[in-house]
C-alpha cells in the first residue's frame, strides 16, 4: 500500500509538470514541433514526420510501460521472487518480425515522397541559381538575367551584443529573393569556396551547396509571405550569419520586381562607364566593405592575425601601383579564403571598395580606383 | 566460497610481486589493471576538459547575441569538444574497462600483449596534449567541426590543422594496437571451458568492437593523410578546382564515422547486459540473440554511412538504399532493448546506483534510438539534417547512452576493483541530479531543431532564446554533477565500506565468483574452473 501512496504522489507530480509544460508551450516562443510548410511536398514531409513520431510514441508507450510495470511490481522490496526463464525463440522471432513490418509500413510512403522530392526538373517554370559564398548568398535568375548578392542585414549586425527586441534578428538580409507563388521553382545550388547548405524550413528545401557540384531542389509556394532560413552546413567563422529571406508574392508583383531589377542593372552598367569622384566612391565603398569584406578583414581593417590579413597598412593596398590590389580583389587568391569578387560584385562596387580601402581604415594612398579600370581588369 | 578465495589469495601473495613503487609504476607498467586505471583516468580528465568546452558553448548560447566569445573561437570549441569527447572520453573509457575486465572475465592472467598495451595507452596523452596545444596557436585550434569536412578543413583551415592530423594518426595507432590486443586476448587466453558462447556479453561486444576499430581506423588515417597532402603537397583529392571531390571526403569520413558510433555503443550494450541481470536476479534473456544482434549491428554499421549525407545530392537510388539499410538497424537494436526489458520482467529488482544508471540508459538510449529512426527516413531527414534535432539525437545516444553505461560500469565494478563500496547515498544523488539535468539540457534541443535552429551556430534568432536558456541551465547542472562524480570516485578509491567478494547478491561471472575484492595484482595465474 506504500506503493500505491507513492504512485499517487508521483501521479500528482507528473500532472503538475505536464500542465506547467503545457502552459509554457502555449506561448508562441516555445515552438515544439517541426515548422509547417507552405509547399505541397513540405506538407508531405510534415505528415511523414508525424507518422514516424507517433509510431515511436506507440512503441515507447509499450516498452516503457512494460518497464515501468516491471519496476513497480517485480521488485524485491514488494517481495517479488525472481523467475528464471531466459530464452524463447518464438518471442525473439516475434519481436524481429513485427518491427520489420512496421518499418516496411514507414518505408512505403517514405519512398514515394522521396522520389517526388528529388524530381526538381519536371515542369520547372523558374530556375534560381543559388551560390554559397563565405558568408553570403548569391542569387541568379537564370532566364531573367537578374543577379545579386544577399548579405546579413546591417540592422542585425548593429545589435549583435544585445539583440533584445530586434525583430528577425539574424534572419534579415539586405537583398531578399522575390519569388512568385504557385509556380514550380527549381533551385540550382553550388558554392564558390566551402560547402554551405541552403535551408528555408517553410519551403522544406535544404540542399548542400558544394564547390564543383550542382545540386537541385524545388518548391511550389502556395501562400504569399516572407519565409526565412539560414545556412545549415558549417562553413567557417560566420556560418551563423548568412540568412536567407524569400518574399513570396503574386505573379504580377514578381514580374514587376524582375523588370525593376533589370532596369537597375542597366543603369548601373551605364554609371560604370562614367568617372566617379573620390567622395562618392569612398562613401559607397564603406557600405560595400562592411557588407562584403569586414567579416574576414574586420570592420576596422585589422584582420585576424594568423587567419585573415589586415587591410590597414597592407603593402598590397599601399602600393601606388594599383595592379596587385585590383588583381587580388577581382580574381581572388587561389588556395586561400580570398574570393574572386568579379563573380559577386559589379564594377562600381569593386571600385568603391578598393577606393575605400586605399583611403579609409587608416590608409591614405590618395588615389581613386575607377569602375572602368575594374571593367578592363575583368 | 569466499574463505576459499581468501585462502588462495594469501597463498598467492607469498610469491606474488606487487606493483613497483612511485611514478615509474605507471610509466612502465604492463599490468592490465594498472593500464585500465590509466585509461579510465585519462578519459575522466578528457571528460572534464571536453565538458568545460561544452560549458563555454552553453554559456555563449545562454542568450541571443554575442556576449562571451567570438564566432571563430566558438567553432574551435564545438570542434574540440566533439573530438575530445569522442576520441578522448568515450573511447578510452571503454578501452580502460576492457583492460580491467576482459582478463578477469575470461579467466586470463593478463592481456595477451602487455608491452603493446603499455604503448597503446602512453601514445594517447601525447596525442591529446598536442591536440590541446592547438588552442594556443596562431589562427587558433581546428574550427571545422569534429567531422572536418573538406574543403573547410583543407584549403580554408588554420595552420594548426597539421597538428590535429598528427594527433588523429596517433589516436588511430593507439586504437588499432589496443584492438589487436583485445582480439588476441579473447581468442587465445580464455580459461579452459570458457567457450565463445559462454563469454559475458561485455567480452562479446568488445570482440566485435575491436574488429570494427581495426576495419575503420585505417580509413580515418587515410582521410587525414589525404587532407595533409592536399594541404601541403599539391594533391587535389578533395579540391574541386583541381579535379577532386569534396563529397568523396564525406563518403570516406562516414565510412569510418558510422561504425565509429557503434564502436562507442556496442561495449555499452555489454555493460548493460551485465548489470540488468544482476539486479533483476534473473539470467539475461536471450543471450544468443544478443550476440547475434550485436554482430548484425556491426555488419550493418558498414553499410549505412551515407545516411549522414542525404542533403549532398546523392542519386535517388542511393538515398533509397541508405534509408532502407539505416532503418533496418533499428531491428537488432530493438531486439536488445526488448531482451533487457524481458530480463527485468518477473525479476526481483533492487535499485542500487549501477542499476539506476542502467535503467536510465535503456530509457534514454531508446529515446535517442527513436530520433535515430526519424532521422533515418531520408525525405524528412532533409529537414532534420544539421539542426539541433541531430544534436539532441546523438547526445541522447552518446551521453545518456555511452557515458551512462560507463558511469554504471564504474559503480558496478569499482567495489571489485578497489575493495571499497562507494557511498550509495551519494551515488543515488549523482544519478538523479545527472538524469534531471541531462534531460533539461538535451530534450529542448529537439524542439529548437525542429523549429529551425541549425547546429554549430554561435548565435541564434530570438525565437530560440527560451529553450536555449533552459538547455544551458541543464548543461551547467549536468557539468557540475560530473565534478560531484569526481568527488565520489576519489572518495571510493580512498576508502569505504569493505566490499564482499561477490559484491552484489545477484552478481555472476568469474570476476565476482572466483576473485576476491580487490583482486590481487596478478590474478588467475592458474586458469579458474568454468562452469
Amino acid at each position: 500500500m506504500v506503493l500505491h501512496k507513492r504512485l499517487r504522489r508521483s501521479a500528482v507530480a507528473i500532472t503538475g509538470l505536464v500542465s506547467m509544460l503545457y502552459a509554457m508551450s502555449a506561448q508562441a516562443a516555445y515552438e515544439l514541433n517541426m515548422t509547417e510548410s507552405v509547399t505541397p511536398i513540405g506538407k508531405q514531409l510534415y505528415g511523414l514526420h508525424m507518422l514516424v513520431f507517433w509510431i515511436c510514441v506507440g512503441i515507447g508507450v509499450l516498452v516503457f510501460g512494460a518497464m515501468a510495470y516491471s519496476i513497480l511490481y517485480h521488485r524485491k522490496s514488494v517481495g517479488h521472487e525472481a523467475e528464471q526463464f531466459h530464452e524463447s525463440t518464438k518471442v525473439e522471432i516475434a519481436w524481429t518480425v513485427v518491427p520489420l513490418l512496421i518499418l516496411i509500413g514507414i518505408a512505403i510512403p517514405a519512398t514515394a515522397t522521396l522520389i517526388e522530392l528529388e524530381d526538381a526538373k519536371t515542369d520547372a517554370e523558374i530556375t534560381l541559381q543559388v551560390t554559397g559564398i563565405q558568408w553570403k548568398w548569391k542569387y541568379t535568375y537564370v532566364d531573367e538575367g537578374v543577379s545579386f548578392v544577399s548579405n546579413l542585414a546591417q540592422s542585425s549586425r548593429d545589435v549583435i551584443k544585445d539583440p533584445t527586441g530586434n525583430e528577425n534578428y539574424l534572419l534579415e538580409v539586405d537583398n531578399p529573393i522575390v519569388l512568385p507563388v504557385n509556380k514550380k521553382i527549381r533551385f540550382l545550388f553550388h558554392a564558390d569556396d566551402v560547402i554551405h547548405a541552403w535551408w528555408v524550413p517553410e519551403l522544406a528545401v535544404k540542399q548542400d551547396a558544394i564547390p564543383g557540384f550542382i545540386n537541385d531542389s524545388w518548391a511550389i509556394i502556395e501562400e504569399e509571405g516572407v519565409y526565412r532560413g539560414q545556412c545549415a552546413e558549417l562553413c567557417g567563422k560566420d556560418h551563423g550569419f548568412m540568412p536567407i529571406v524569400v518574399n513570396a508574392v503574386s505573379e504580377s508583383e514578381y514580374e514587376q520586381w524582375i523588370a525593376g531589377m533589370q532596369a537597375e542593372a542597366a543603369a548601373a552598367a551605364s554609371a560604370a562607364t562614367q568617372e566617379w569622384s573620390m567622395q562618392d566612391l569612398v562613401a559607397r565603398g564603406e557600405t560595400v566593405y562592411q557588407a562584403n569584406c569586414s567579416a574576414c578583414h574586420g570592420p576596422t581593417g585589422a584582420g585576424i592575425p594568423g587567419a585573415f590579413p589586415a587591410i590597414t597598412d597592407s603593402p598590397i593596398v599601399l602600393d601606388a601601383d594599383q595592379a596587385a590590389h585590383i588583381d587580388i580583389v577581382v580574381n581572388g587568391k587561389a588556395g586561400t579564403a580570398m574570393a574572386a569578387f568579379k563573380n559577386q560584385l559589379n564594377d562600381i562596387d569593386i571600385a568603391a571598395a578598393l577606393t575605400f580601402q586605399r583611403n579609409g581604415l587608416g590608409n591614405s594612398v590618395g588615389d581613386t580606383v575607377q569602375p572602368s579600370t575594374i571593367a578592363a581588369a575583368r | 566460497m569466499s574463505t576459499e578465495i581468501a585462502h588462495e589469495t594469501a597463498h598467492d601473495e607469498h610469491h606474488d610481486h606487487g606493483p613497483a613503487k612511485g611514478l615509474m609504476r605507471w610509466v612502465t607498467t604492463t599490468n592490465h589493471k594498472d593500464i585500465g586505471t590509466l585509461y579510465l583516468w585519462l578519459s575522466f580528465i578528457m571528460l572534464l576538459y571536453g565538458g568545460s568546452m561544452a560549458m563555454i558553448i552553453r554559456l555563449e548560447l545562454f542568450q541571443p547575441g554575442l556576449q562571451w566569445v567570438e564566432p571563430h573561437f566558438f567553432n574551435q570549441m564545438t570542434t574540440m569538444h566533439g573530438l575530445v569527447m569522442v576520441f578522448g572520453a568515450i573511447m578510452p573509457a571503454f578501452v580502460g574497462l576492457a583492460n580491467w575486465l576482459i582478463p578477469m572475465m575470461i579467466g586470463a592472467p593478463d592481456m595477451a600483449l602487455p608491452r603493446m598495451n603499455n604503448w597503446s595507452f602512453w601514445i594517447l596523452p601525447f596525442a591529446f596534449g598536442m591536440l590541446a596545444c592547438t588552442t594556443f596557436m596562431e589562427g587558433g585550434a581546428p574550427a571545422f567541426g569534429w567531422t572536418f569536412y573538406a574543403p573547410l578543413s583543407t584549403t580554408f583551415a588554420p595552420a594548426s590543422t597539421d597538428f590535429f592530423i598528427f594527433a588523429v594518426h596517433l589516436m588511430g595507432i593507439s586504437s588499432v594496437m589496443g584492438s589487436i590486443n583485445i582480439i588476441a586476448t579473447i581468442l587465445n587466453m580464455r580459461a579452459p571451458g570458457m567457450t565463445l558462447m559462454k563469454m559475458p556479453l561485455f567480452v562479446w561486444t568488445w570482440l566485435i568492437t575491436a574488429y570494427l576499430l581495426i576495419a575503420v581506423m585505417p580509413v580515418l588515417a587515410g582521410a587525414v593523410t589525404m587532407m595533409l597532402t592536399d594541404r601541403h603537397f599539391g594533391t587535389s583529392f578533395f579540391d574541386a578546382a583541381g579535379g577532386g571531390d569534396p563529397v568523396m571526403f564525406q563518403h570516406i569520413f562516414w565510412f569510418f564515422g558510422h561504425p565509429e558510433v557503434y564502436i562507442m555503443i556496442l561495449p555499452a550494450f555489454g555493460v548493460i547486459s551485465a548489470i540488468i541481470p544482476t539486479f533483476a536476479r534473473k539470467p539475461l534473456f536471450g543471450y544468443s540473440s544478443m550476440v547475434y544482434a550485436s554482430a548484425s549491428i556491426a555488419i550493418l554499421s558498414f553499410m549505412v554511412w551515407a545516411h549522414h549525407m542525404f542533403t549532398t545530392g546523392m542519386p535517388v537510388a542511393g538515398e533509397l538504399y541508405f534509408m532502407y539499410a539505416t532503418i533496418l538497424i533499428s531491428v537488432p537494436t530493438g531486439v536488445k532493448v526488448f531482451n533487457w526489458v524481458t530480463t527485468m520482467w518477473k525479476g526481483s529488482m533492487t535499485f542500487e546506483t549501477p542499476m539506476l544508471f542502467a535503467l536510465g540508459f535503456i530509457v534514454m538510449f531508446t529515446i535517442g534510438g527513436f530520433s535515430g529512426l526519424m532521422l533515418g527516413v531520408a525525405p524528412v531527414d532533409t529537414q532534420y539534417h544539421d539542426t539541433y534535432f541531430v544534436v539532441a539525437h546523438f547526445h541522447y545516444v552518446l551521453v545518456t547512452g555511452a557515458l551512462y553505461s560507463i558511469i554504471a560500469a564504474f559503480y558496478y565494478w569499482v567495489p571489485k576493483w578497489t575493495g571499497h563500496m562507494y557511498d550509495e547515498r551519494l551515488g543515488k544523488i549523482h544519478f538523479w541530479w545527472s538524469t534531471i539535468a541531462v534531460n533539461v539540457l538535451f530534450f529542448p534541443q529537439h524542439f529548437v531543431g525542429l523549429a529551425g535552429m541549425p547546429r554549430r551556430i554561435p548565435d541564434y534568432a530570438l525565437q530560440f532564446a527560451e529553450f536555449n536558456q533552459i538547455s544551458s541551465i541543464g548543461g551547467f547542472a549536468f557539468g557540475l554533477a560530473q565534478v560531484f562524480f569526481l568527488y565520489i570516485v576519489i572518495k571510493t578509491i580512498r576508502g569505504g565500506e569493505k566490499a564482499t567478494d561477490r559484491v552484489w547478491e545477484g552478481a555472476t561471472g568469474l570476476e565476482f565468483e572466483q576473485l576476491p575484492s580487490p583482486p590481487p595484482y596478478h590474478s588467475f595465474n592458474e586458469p579458474p574452473p568454468v562452469k
